[in-house]
């Protein structure tokens, strides 16, 4: 936890927040979340989890069913969005088709009373800030997608809003632009000290932007906190899974002592792993770990786990390679290794992990999207 | 390969092959609309009864100057096609063309005919002048010449109240008989009007059908969509019913005790612009639904997160967008509007009729095809700029 928000300071808190549609399960269920000033916080989760619901109702376009939605310590409830002083980027940029580049920079302004050289300063320095200098007199259907978005995101900073939202900015552009984009998004963040709320499906993006991310899953939050906690340390299996890669192992607890226990997996192998959470014997359990912790060759350093197995498939990744190999009972477990591998399919391998990057989680006890 | 002269041979066949599948339309257009329509507005700004009649006198007199009266020559040959022109039974057209211009031309020319047939002299204009004194009168001349064809401009000035005089000049016609000049205003204003109301009555309509969610919408298109499957001559009669005095809005105001007599919704303007607004009002629903059914609605969404409240949202982000729309519904109501002739003849008074009304008449009671050509091409005129200016206004606002 880089920047743990203290009570009582918050900069905008989610206080018990729930949104429910037309009697239907809740988009968003017992919302507890803080965000300190100057924080890069993203909510990450798949489609329907409630992340945009939650961001939607801060901007003010959508009214919780209960809890309460606070910005520098005052109820936002009951403030139309346009008294809100949040600047959103929407996924579709969501530019005046109508207006040139300039006109839409300089629209929140206007609506302000801000006019004449006063606005045409602000406007241009908005403008340098996103690298668009010059391109104030083209009309958004003149822009690409990159562009659009630095116009959008040019709008939305130039009127100084108390913290700004962003959803799922970047989704519409291809992969190298998005990264390009993160870089930009980032600097600027840190140079003007912004709050930023920021939405996307896209773990890689969350871990690279954020100071915490909040995962959400179900309309529930699963977790909140920095890249590092939620990659190294995730609290239950949903987690583990939706940030970065994971190898799932089913099996039942057979042994417990204290910080490790002992797992049995299908074909009666037997692997150490890190408990999360209380676990028991005979409690059923999924067993996580990362590709990059799996190790290959006969010739381990003393692991914990070490398994002989056998390739089902080898993927090669330019400055990677990942190997899929099938344990005897027939479980899959995908590595990464940076090492050129030489193996044919059905090939055998040895390969294991240590018991501390192996977590056990409890099955069922949080929802799989 | 595109050099290839097989390869281009065979693109050549491809670009040709859309305008084979829709040249029996394209003929079908040219032969049943276009050639006619042409064919018809023409007669407006030709004469072509008197030089049919009257071929060589026709001849002798686009010759003259128009000044005092034609060489004396033109008498014999004028004599000798008048008796020709009785026996062929073409007499008639060129007698009603000449009483377009001068009433009592037809009389004239009859009672020439009968002293002609009869053996008068005719050599000189002295033995015309014996016959019929009018054959002495300048003006008679000149009205003749005027009508020797083959372009004419008689007909277009007619129809705003103007005409040439004897000696070239444009002139009013007398007040009693300026009645195209008022027709062709009012036509103007009532579609103007029309065209408003529309607007007004069907801007939020449209707005309510591109922001409903489509379970509440389409029933609602529905709705909108009604009226084009009755007639409009049903949908006239049906305001009759409603609007007359005895009619069921009056019955029902007179029966609440709101008045006592009841009030004049019908045969007069009011009952015209009730009417047409209503038979036209999809006209500019519907283009305007498609246009703001393609604003976005996280434009608005945009607009307030960036501090508009909603009046300044509706008019810095969504009217502008919705002009197009606007612009486009309201030519199409205006344009019909201009040629609406049924409901002002059901619904209005005798001060409410509208220029399509003459043009009827001209054209089935007293077959002056002419002016009916004539009233039509000063329609056209404005619909032409119209149309102009919707391309010049969907050009400068991006939809």
């Amino acid at each position: 936890m880089s920047l743990p928000p203290q009570t009582g300071t918050a900069f905008v808190e989610f206080a018990g927040v729930e949104k429910v549609y037309d009697g239907g399960a809740p988009a968003v269920a017992g919302l507890d979340l803080e965000i300190a000033e100057g924080e890069f916080v993203t909510l990450l989760g798949p489609s329907g989890s409630g992340k945009t619901t939650t961001l939607m109702m801060l901007a003010g376009f959508e009214a919780p069913s209960a809890g309460d939605i606070r910005l520098q310590g005052r109820s936002l409830a009951g403030k139309p969005p346009h008294r809100r002083n949040m600047g959103v980027v929407f996924q579709n940029y969501a530019l005046f088709p109508h207006m040139n580049v300039e006109r839409n920079v300089a629209f929140p302004l206007g609506v302000r009373g801000i006019r004449g050289a006063q606005a045409k300063a602000k406007v241009e320095e908005a403008l340098a800030l996103v690298d668009l200098d010059g391109l104030g007199a083209r009309r958004p259907d003149q822009l690409s997608g990159g562009q659009r978005q630095r116009v959008a995101l040019a709008r939305a900073l130039v009127f100084e809003p108390d913290i700004v939202l962003m959803d799922e900015p970047l989704g519409a552009l291809d992969r190298q632009l998005r990264e390009r984009l993160q870089v930009e998004i980032k600097r600027i963040q840190r140079r003007l000290g912004l709050t930023i709320l920021y939405v996307t499906h896209d773990q890689a993006e969350a871990l690279t932007l954020s100071d915490r991310i909040a995962v959400f899953a179900g309309g529930r939050l699963q977790q909140v906190g920095s890249p590092k906690a939620i990659y190294e340390h995730p609290r239950n299996a949903f987690v583990a899974g939706f940030v970065g890669e994971n190898n799932g192992l089913r099996g039942i607890v057979t042994r417990r002592n204290g910080s490790s226990c002992e797992i049995r997996i299908a074909g009666d192998l037997v692997l150490q792993a890190t408990p999360v959470g209380p676990l028991a014997p005979g409690d059923a359990v999924t067993a996580t770990i990362r590709p990059e912790h799996v190790r290959l060759g006969p010739d381990l350093a003393a692991p914990c786990n070490l398994f002989s197995a056998r390739v089902d498939d080898v993927a090669y990744h330019g400055d990677h390679s990942r190997v899929r190999a099938l344990l005897p009972g027939g479980a899959a477990v995908t590595l990464r290794s940076e090492e050129r591998i030489e193996l044919g399919a059905s090939e055998p391998l040895t390969i294991g992990w240590c018991a501390e990057a192996c977590l056990a989680f409890a099955d069922g006890a949080e929802p799989r999207p | 390969m595109p050099g290839s002269p097989t390869e281009r041979a065979g693109a050549a066949r491809r670009d040709w092959w859309p305008f084979a599948l829709v040249a029996p339309l394209i003929l079908f257009l040219a032969a049943g609309f276009l050639i006619p329509v042409l064919m018809m507005l023409s007669r407006g700004v030709t004469d072509h009864e008197l030089a049919s009649a009257w071929p060589e006198t026709a001849q002798a007199l686009r010759g003259w100057d128009g000044a005092g009266l034609p060489d004396e020559t033109v008498v014999p040959i004028l004599a000798a096609e008048i008796v020709g022109a009785r026996k062929a039974g073409h007499l008639n057209l060129v007698a009603n063309r000449l009483n377009y211009d001068r009433v009592g031309s037809r009389s004239l020319v009859y009672r020439t005919a009968d002293a002609l047939e009869g053996g008068a002299p005719a050599r000189s204009f002295a033995d015309l002048a014996r016959i019929d004194p009018r054959w002495s009168e300048a003006g008679q001349w000149a009205s003749m010449r005027q009508a020797a064809g083959p372009l004419t401009s008689f007909y277009l000035l007619a129809s705003l109240d103007r005409r040439l005089s004897p000696q070239g000049a444009v002139e009013r016609v007398e007040a009693e008989q300026a009645v195209f000049v008022d027709i062709l205003l009012r036509t103007f204003k009532i579609s103007a009007v029309v065209a408003l109301l529309c607007a007004l009555l069907g801007y939020p309509v449209a707005y309510l059908l591109a922001t409903l969610p489509p379970r509440l919408a389409n029933p609602l298109l529905i709705l909108v969509l009604l009226p084009f499957w009755t007639s409009a001559l049903v949908r006239t009669t049906a305001w009759v019913v409603l609007l007359q005095s005895e009619g069921v809005l009056n019955g029902f105001l007179i029966g609440a005790g709101l008045i006592e007599a009841p009030l004049p919704l019908i045969y007069n303007r009011l009952g015209v612009y009730i009417a047409m607004t209503h038979v036209l009002l999809p006209f500019l629903v519907l283009p305007l639904y498609g246009v703001m059914k393609g604003i976005s609605p996280v434009e608005m969404r945009a607009a307030s997160s960036l501090g508009a409240g909603p009046v300044a949202a509706f008019l810095k982000i969504y009217l502008p967008q919705t002009l197009p729309g606007l612009a486009a519904g309201m030519i199409i109501v205006f344009t019909l509007a201009l040629g609406y002739y049924i409901t002002p003849a059901l619904v209005g008074g005798g001060a409410d009729q509208m220029v399509s009304g003459s043009i009827a008449f001209y054209t089935n009671q007293t077959l002056n095809w002419g002016m009916a050509a004539a009233l039509s091409l000063l329609l056209l005129l404005p619909l032409g700029l119209m149309l102009f200016a919707g391309r010049y206004l969907a050009r400068t606002v991006p939809a």
